[in-house]
């Protein structure tokens, strides 16, 4: 079985020109998880996991795997598998000779390829031209080359990307077995809801920088969220709120109480004899959490605003 | 030994794509009906089968070896664009991607290349040996002339065909490295072998001195390791030029400086 391998991010920054794509970025993307990486496009995903993989040389800082850099690992596929874009083919090959040409330079034996073919579904279409796949074969045969070394570190840049929802069920549950294999598995998107289902934990990237890290659990606050009551004797529900002491908000469609979860205000209620037309938790939605984080609207814990980067 | 496998993907990457021997055909077809036509017209030329022309007087003498050449003074196009393409596709279709993911090491690929390219350069050169000398030989046999196959000297100059090819090899790689674009690579290859270079060398036999700076040119240091060119017919044969062993460094000159400029403006790089 391959081992995981922790991933860390140093203070990595890159500056093309005047722009500062990633900056100051730090992060430990520990084994045995599915750390979603999200951020909208041109966050600085793409550049980030390009400076992980030793194709792109950060301005400042360093990504390692393990502790050494991509560059100075000694079998790089055995150890990291990567699949960053959809396009790295040469159309006039068939997938089973592109898949031979790095299996060649890596030292990885042949019989590897089938297996890996059969694993994303394209073993009927191994021996057929790269220049007439769909994206979602693409995408598929991107991955097959990622796992082509059966490495402990997996490294996936949108790989959701143009397979339909079958695909991206499969995917989801692909990438989780992975994981509990114990290995590490870093999987960007650009999407929340794409990878909500999918990852232990989250790094949120906008303009180049860590906004977020953490369980999707630490997302929202517990401190926002609400429950939101009513009931057809709405005077009665005011009196007993205020009688418990307990604050709360008048809404169109009912009351709001921020300081009472949802068993205590109905304990409360069934003590007053008041039947409730509405007990319900309120809080933001994840996607709403997302937008403003990535809009700097909000800022969280995990994820200094001021000096760059977290910790 | 991590060269070696590099060295199997990257011929790898050539045998499973059509380009390789796409450029083995044409070159085969192309050098073979322009050797047998040459050797054809020469040979009825010098042996007065056909009418005299005041322009061009060609002896029956030593007419072999110009005709075996005239492959090599117009085939190196064809590993010059191999080593061209052997590069630009890697950028076109973003394939240096997984080629640097699977080794890291970015100079034992470009290493790897240039055994592919010495090969392949060899390879076109031993075609263009075969196919130059093939039908002409039997043309020159079928006129009663001497085909200079039993000579050591034509044998030494085939095997100088196959060097030169194996260094326009390496200059078609290093010229890939520096233009990265393919289409801008083939335009200025294409330009350079098929205009400037054969008019630089023609204008040279008019403008006194002037050959003393072409002959640097690599189409020249090309002419001069073979030993024998069609300019030389063409009136060009009172120019300078190189002996075999410096046009051999001239034009591995080319090759390594263009390797080394595209290493420093775009091999190192960042790939994205």
């Amino acid at each position: 079985m391959p081992t995981g391998h922790v991933i860390e991010f140093r203070d990595v920054t890159k500056r093309f020109g005047p722009v500062t794509a990633v900056d100051g970025f730090s992060a430990r993307i520990e084994p045995g998880a599915v750390t979603g990486f999200l951020g909208p496009n041109g966050a600085g995903k793409t550049t980030t996991m390009r400076m992980l993989l030793g194709l792109v040389r950060p301005t400042r800082g360093h990504a390692t795997i393990g502790g050494r850099p991509y560059t100075a690992l000694e079998r790089p596929m055995q150890t990291v598998g990567a699949a960053l874009e959809a396009s790295s083919f040469h159309p006039g090959r068939s997938a089973r000779d592109h898949l031979a040409v790095y299996a060649l330079a890596s030292g990885i034996p042949r019989a590897r390829i089938g297996e890996v073919l059969a694993l994303v579904g394209l073993a009927d279409a191994a021996t057929r031209r790269i220049g007439g796949y769909s994206l979602g074969m693409r995408q598929r045969l991107g991955l097959a080359q990622a796992l082509l070394g059966d490495p402990g570190v997996l490294v996936l840049d949108e790989p959701a990307n143009g397979l339909d929802p079958e695909g991206i069920r499969w995917m989801r549950s692909l990438l989780q077995a992975l994981a509990a294999e114990g290995r590490t598995v870093l999987v960007s998107s650009h999407l929340l809801a794409e990878v909500q289902q999918t990852v232990d934990r989250l790094l949120i990237l906008a303009r180049g920088r860590l906004v977020f890290e953490g369980g999707i659990e630490d997302l929202v606050d517990p401190g926002e969220v609400a429950t939101v009551v009513d009931a057809p004797d709405r005077q009665a529900l005011r009196d007993a709120l205020t009688a418990a002491g307990l604050q709360y908000e008048v809404l169109r469609h009912g009351l709001s109480v921020a300081d009472a979860d949802t068993a205590a205000v109905g304990a409360l209620a069934a003590r007053e004899g008041i039947a409730l037309s509405l007990l319900q938790r309120r809080g933001p939605s994840l996607e709403q959490v997302f937008l403003e984080l990535v809009s700097g609207e909000r800022t969280h814990d995990s994820a200094a605003p001021a000096d760059g980067g977290a910790r | 030994m991590s060269l070696t496998r590099t060295t199997r993907a990257e011929f790898t990457k050539q045998t499973t794509t059509a380009m390789w021997w796409i450029l083995g055909l044409v070159l085969v077809v192309y050098l073979g009906v322009t050797g047998a036509g040459l050797a054809f017209t020469f040979a009825a030329s010098a042996t007065g089968a056909l009418p005299a022309n005041k322009g061009v007087h060609l002896p029956a003498e030593g007419l072999a070896p110009i005709v075996y050449s005239v492959g090599a003074s117009i085939g190196y196009v064809f590993p010059l664009l191999f080593g061209t393409l052997m590069v630009t596709t890697e950028y076109r279709h973003q394939t240096l991607t997984p080629t640097f993911l699977a080794t890291p090491r970015r100079g034992t690929v470009m290493a790897a290349k240039v055994v592919v390219g010495i090969l392949t350069g060899a390879l076109y050169g031993a075609l263009t040996a075969v196919v130059s000398v093939g039908p002409a030989a039997g043309v020159l046999a079928g006129y009663g002339l001497a085909t200079g196959l039993g000579s050591s000297d034509t044998w030494a100059m085939l095997a100088r065909i196959v060097l030169a090819f194996t260094l326009w090899a390496l200059v078609g790689l290093g010229v890939g490295a520096l233009v990265r674009n393919q289409v801008a690579a083939i335009v200025i290859v294409l330009a350079f072998t098929q205009f400037i270079g054969p008019i630089a060398t023609v204008a040279a036999t008019f403008v006194k001195g002037l050959d003393r700076v072409t002959q640097y040119l690599p189409g020249a240091a090309s002419d001069a390791i073979v030993g024998h060119s069609i300019y030389a017919v063409a009136g060009a044969s009172t120019s300078a030029h190189l002996v075999w062993w410096a046009g051999c460094l001239v034009l591995g000159g080319y090759a390594a400086a263009l390797i080394v400029l595209g290493w420093l403006t775009g091999w190192r790089r960042d790939v994205d």
